[in-house]
């Protein structure tokens, strides 16, 4: 029965995915992070041989170029600020449609899902033009509550609170669901014996609610993060990065630096740069997550 | 009391319902108008005069037919491919028994926390070594195997009683034909997922499709719209029509499956 004929149908069944995971996947990374260390550019792209080693001078030029600092700092600013309010915009819907007194449920949530699986670059379309200055949406409902309008897009000051509240609007049904998965799996006893020993709602949502949804918070935090680490799409469709800089993302310049300008080196050690981010805040989560199962 | 925080709630639940849907519903409604009627002041929201030619001028002027058919294509060959690839992987990890098994799946595990940016420029120079840029294949070849699927499909294959493989050895099945009538009708249900994740996925992908292709005949329909939004800023409506078509297809799927979507998302959620 562990004849050749298994090891046979083995090689069939894992030999095209491995192939081509090792293939299109690894060896690419693996290149990639040779790439780092050279000089690749539009003269290696034709001929390889002009792609020389340098050691570590994208990564110093990387540590010296403003351009990524202001890159870093604007992803850093729509990870810090958009990933919490967008987990508490989740937690927020979720909560309400978890709640017993509620109906249509099921409507309510296909309607909190339907941006979630939209194509960002249509929603980021759409959005430049409700945040149009004369003509949008946004500004007119704002005008209509006696506010004064907003140039969402051109000013430096509001062109990344306008990507957070699209990216927001966008996203919170992802973790709603994981959420009120979540909700579902606390046990109702707790909230029995709690309500028994008089604990009122406040109380049972800080002492019942928040605890057990720990675990569910840390993980979709962690997801939200490496996502938004990730933003791309956003700045490319609505204001190119800009204005002055100031919605510039990481992948949004490794993606100019490496096909627009085919600094194909610098661009590679700036997806390091990348994947060294994403991987100590995996890291963080793979610990916090041993720690609490060796509390329990 | 009750009542009054039932009410409350109802009311939250619909303003948020509100917000969630008028962009969306904006969007269907500034497509049908026509050219310059959104640029007023106040902006309108409901159309004075319904117009189809907006949609008209997409597949007749700027041939955005032509995208559509290509997103369709590689949505479906991308699906089709990598369900094959991945379910063949992921049951091949789940039941036989080979040395390196174990580490060879944690070691795949451990790099999805690679974000696909890394490989893109490799990736780039080797699809053009191959003569894949702007193909068909510089999309499909990269979406063949992906590591997250083959994962569910483990999870879920494993749950199937070995018992059940014995009966069917027993009976003469080749180890094709028990994956082929066995493993795939019992995987069904997780396949179904997978299906919907990867043909939104590939739909909606940009930044790939972005690189790949370089010429407007083989745009996908995020490409291809992300490019008109560069040229024609100005026409609101036009390009509101865009992301009506672009949109329409997914939503009309979820629509369709969101049973087997939403229960895709719990299955990712609790890995590990």
């Amino acid at each position: 029965m562990f004849g050749s004929s298994r090891a046979r149908a083995l090689l069939i069944f894992l030999g095209p995915a491995l192939l081509a995971i090792s293939v299109f996947f690894f060896l690419p990374v693996l290149a990639a992070l040779v790439m780092s260390f050279t000089d690749f550019d539009i003269y290696s792209l034709g001929d390889i041989r002009y792609a020389r080693f340098v050691g570590f001078r994208n990564y110093l030029q990387l540590f010296n170029d403003p351009l990524f600092w202001k890159a870093l700092g604007n992803t850093l600013y729509f990870l810090v600020v958009g990933g919490p309010l967008s987990v508490a915009v989740s937690l927020g819907a979720a909560l309400l449609l978890h709640s017993r007194l509620v109906r249509f449920k099921p409507m309510f949530r296909f309607i909190y899902f339907m941006p979630v699986v939209t194509t960002l670059v249509a929603i980021a379309v759409v959005w430049r033009y409700v945040y149009h200055p004369r003509f949008g949406l946004l500004n007119a409902a704002m005008g209509a509550l006696g506010f004064s309008p907003i140039d969402w897009l051109g000013d430096p000051d509001w062109a990344m609170p306008a990507l957070i509240i699209m990216a927001v609007w966008k996203n919170f049904g992802y973790n709603m669901i994981i959420f009120i998965a979540g909700l579902q799996n606390i046990p109702a006893s707790l909230y029995e014996a709690a309500s028994i020993d008089g604990a009122g709602p406040v109380q049972q949502f800080f002492k019942i609610t928040l605890p057990m949804l720990a675990p569910t918070t840390l993980f979709i935090s962690i997801i939200t993060m490496i996502g938004y680490f990730q933003f791309f799409a956003e700045p490319y469709v609505m204001t190119l990065g800009g204005p002055m800089n100031s919605t510039l993302s990481i992948v949004l310049l490794m993606y100019q630096q490496g096909f627009r300008w085919w600094n194909m080196g610098y661009s590679a050690a700036l997806a390091f740069v990348l994947f060294a981010m994403i991987l100590v805040v995996s890291v963080i989560q793979t610990r916090v997550q041993k720690q609490k199962g060796d509390l329990l | 009391m009750k009542t009054l925080r039932q009410s409350a709630l109802m009311v939250l639940l619909v303003v948020i319902a509100v917000t969630t849907l008028l962009p969306l519903v904006w969007m269907v409604m500034a497509s049908f108008m026509p050219s310059g009627d959104a640029s007023s002041v106040p902006p309108p929201f409901f159309p004075r005069t319904v117009t189809l030619e907006q949609y008209i001028g997409l597949f007749t002027r700027l041939h955005l037919g032509r995208s559509l058919f290509n997103s369709v294509l590689l949505s479906v060959a991308v699906t089709l491919i990598s369900l094959v690839v991945n379910s063949m992987a992921g049951y091949a990890f789940a039941k036989y028994r080979f040395r390196g098994r174990a580490p060879l799946f944690k070691l795949l595990i451990a790099s999805m926390v690679i974000p696909a940016q890394v490989t893109m420029l490799p990736l780039f120079l080797l699809l053009n070594k191959m003569g894949l840029i702007n193909t068909y294949f510089g999309v499909i070849i990269p979406g063949m195997a992906s590591i997250f699927g083959i994962f569910l499909i483990r999870q879920f294959a494993m749950t199937i009683p070995d018992s059940l493989l014995e009966a069917a050895r027993m009976d003469g099945a080749s180890d094709l034909r028990i994956y082929w009538s066995v493993i795939l009708p019992l995987c069904k249900p997780i396949l179904v997922t997978l299906a919907i994740f990867t043909f939104m996925g590939t739909w909606n992908d940009f930044l790939w499709p972005l690189i790949v292709m370089t010429d407007d005949a083989m745009y996908t329909l995020p490409v291809a719209l992300a490019n008109l939004a560069g040229e024609h800023v100005q026409d609101t409506e036009l390009m509101m029509a865009g992301s009506v078509m672009t949109v329409l297809p997914v939503l009309v799927v979820f629509a369709a499956v969101q049973k087997y979507y939403l229960a895709g998302i719990m299955a990712g959620s609790v890995k590990e």
